[in-house]
């Protein structure tokens, strides 16, 4: 694999490594807690913050971390990051700590931090999993908002941030399937299918291009 | 009569795949299989079960005379991990026929959220040691439950005629979604029952 450069690890999260869409890795948290737009920021905050974190001590970590005994580390390194954040959280935004509940602690096993520690971070330098880990982290924000902002339209018929209600008054009669876990799934599900024909009609086109 | 309330509710109301996405990732990555789907679950109620035992024990002797809830995280993947450990050396040695058919499920548990999920939940709600055992085979049973029907579902996937787009994840989600829906139905069968 030739080295990208450094904007390079960190795009490739967005869109050609999405963890949600294109490696359906870390599924609970995408559907647990994305029920409303916000709530997906805050989580999304809450993983890159601990991607980037846990992806360092990895890689700082990498060259005296025996190999039988690495998965046992990651997780030590994963856990002091998450609870840091827990402990922030707790602090400081505690009405959106209620509403996260134990998915911020559930960070730990969350398997996109494990994936990126072992696949990324323990064979490559600091800066570069530094950039990795905000890259991917950003794209499952990204992906936890979109998700959020799809099921709260849908379930409530408007999107609220902070004092701002957008449209002010729901469009239709508003579907609350869509806010329990069902519609979850469901939401999830479909998105992927339209990003799918999405994804292929992109491909055909450069094919096209190509030829 | 709470010791049936809290199975019910493991199993069927609050199911911890449909009503409170937990063990998502092995939920959709070990379902293609019915076979490997009923290994799975063996492994999950052997170890969610003693699991959510010894992290409660943990809690209770450990973290709160010494002060120490807000290590809480840490310490139980630590002891989760550890007793995974234990169980695989344990079952080499005792029970190498069931070492086989557990053996390399037994790893997975360790990062599969269910399990630490029900830890935390047993701490938010307060169960204590015995009903937090309750509580953790509950949420075990019921994920089989789940694992086992979608297996079965899956299999016949094999003969129908998908389209290219839905293939794997997103057609797994939907259907898990629909299944979910008609979980949502037992959320009033028992209300009356358990209150």
């Amino acid at each position: 694999m030739n080295k990208r450069s450094l904007i390079g690890e960190f795009t490739k999260g967005l869109i050609e490594e999405n963890a949600t869409f294109k490696m359906a890795i870390g599924l609970c948290p995408t559907l647990a807690v994305t029920t409303s737009l916000v709530n997906g920021f805050w989580m999304g905050v809450a993983v890159v913050f601990v991607l980037t974190f846990s992806n360092v001590f990895v890689s700082i970590l990498r060259k005296v971390t025996p190999d039988q005994i690495r998965i046992p580390v990651f997780v030590i390194l994963i856990a002091t990051p998450v609870v840091i954040v827990e402990l922030v959280m707790k602090a400081y935004l505690p009405a959106m700590y209620q509403i996260l509940g134990i998915f911020v602690s559930l960070i730990v096993v969350n398997c996109i931090v494990i994936a990126r520690a072992e696949a990324f971070a323990y064979k490559n330098s600091l800066l570069r999993s530094a950039f990795d880990g905000l890259g991917i982290g950003a794209g499952f924000m990204i992906d936890l908002m979109l998700i959020g902002a799809v099921r709260e339209f849908l379930g409530t018929g408007t999107i609220t941030v902070g004092s701002v209600v957008l449209p002010p008054k729901p469009l239709f009669e508003p579907m609350s399937v869509m806010l329990t876990p069902p519609g979850g799934f469901i939401t999830l599900g479909v998105l992927m299918t339209v990003l799918n024909i999405v994804f292929q009609r992109a491909a055909a086109k450069k094919a096209k291009t190509v030829s | 009569m709470q010791f049936i309330s809290i199975l019910l509710a493991g199993v069927l109301t609050s199911n911890f795949i449909f009503m409170q996405y937990l063990g998502l990732c092995a939920f959709v990555g070990i379902s293609e299989q019915f076979e490997t789907a009923i290994g799975m679950s063996g492994a999950v109620i052997f170890v969610m079960t003693f699991a959510s035992t010894v992290a409660a024990l943990f809690e209770q002797f450990v973290l709160v005379p010494f002060g120490l809830e807000y290590l809480r995280t840490i310490a139980y993947i630590l002891v989760i991990a550890t007793f995974v450990q234990l169980v695989e050396i344990f079952l080499k040695k005792t029970a190498p026929s069931l070492y086989k058919a557990l053996g390399i499920y037994l790893p997975l548990i360790t990062t599969n959220c269910a399990v630490l999920g029900a830890a935390m939940l047993n701490v938010k709600n307060n169960y204590g040691i015995l009903w937090g055992t309750v509580n953790g085979l509950a949420g075990a049973l019921g994920w089989s439950l789940a694992i086992v029907i979608f297996a079965g579902i899956r299999e016949r996937w094999k003969f129908i005629d998908i389209p290219e787009v839905l293939k794997g994840f997103p057609l797994a989600l939907i259907s898990t979604g629909l299944m979910s829906l008609g979980f949502l139905g037992f959320s009033g069968l028992f209300k009356t029952l358990l209150k």
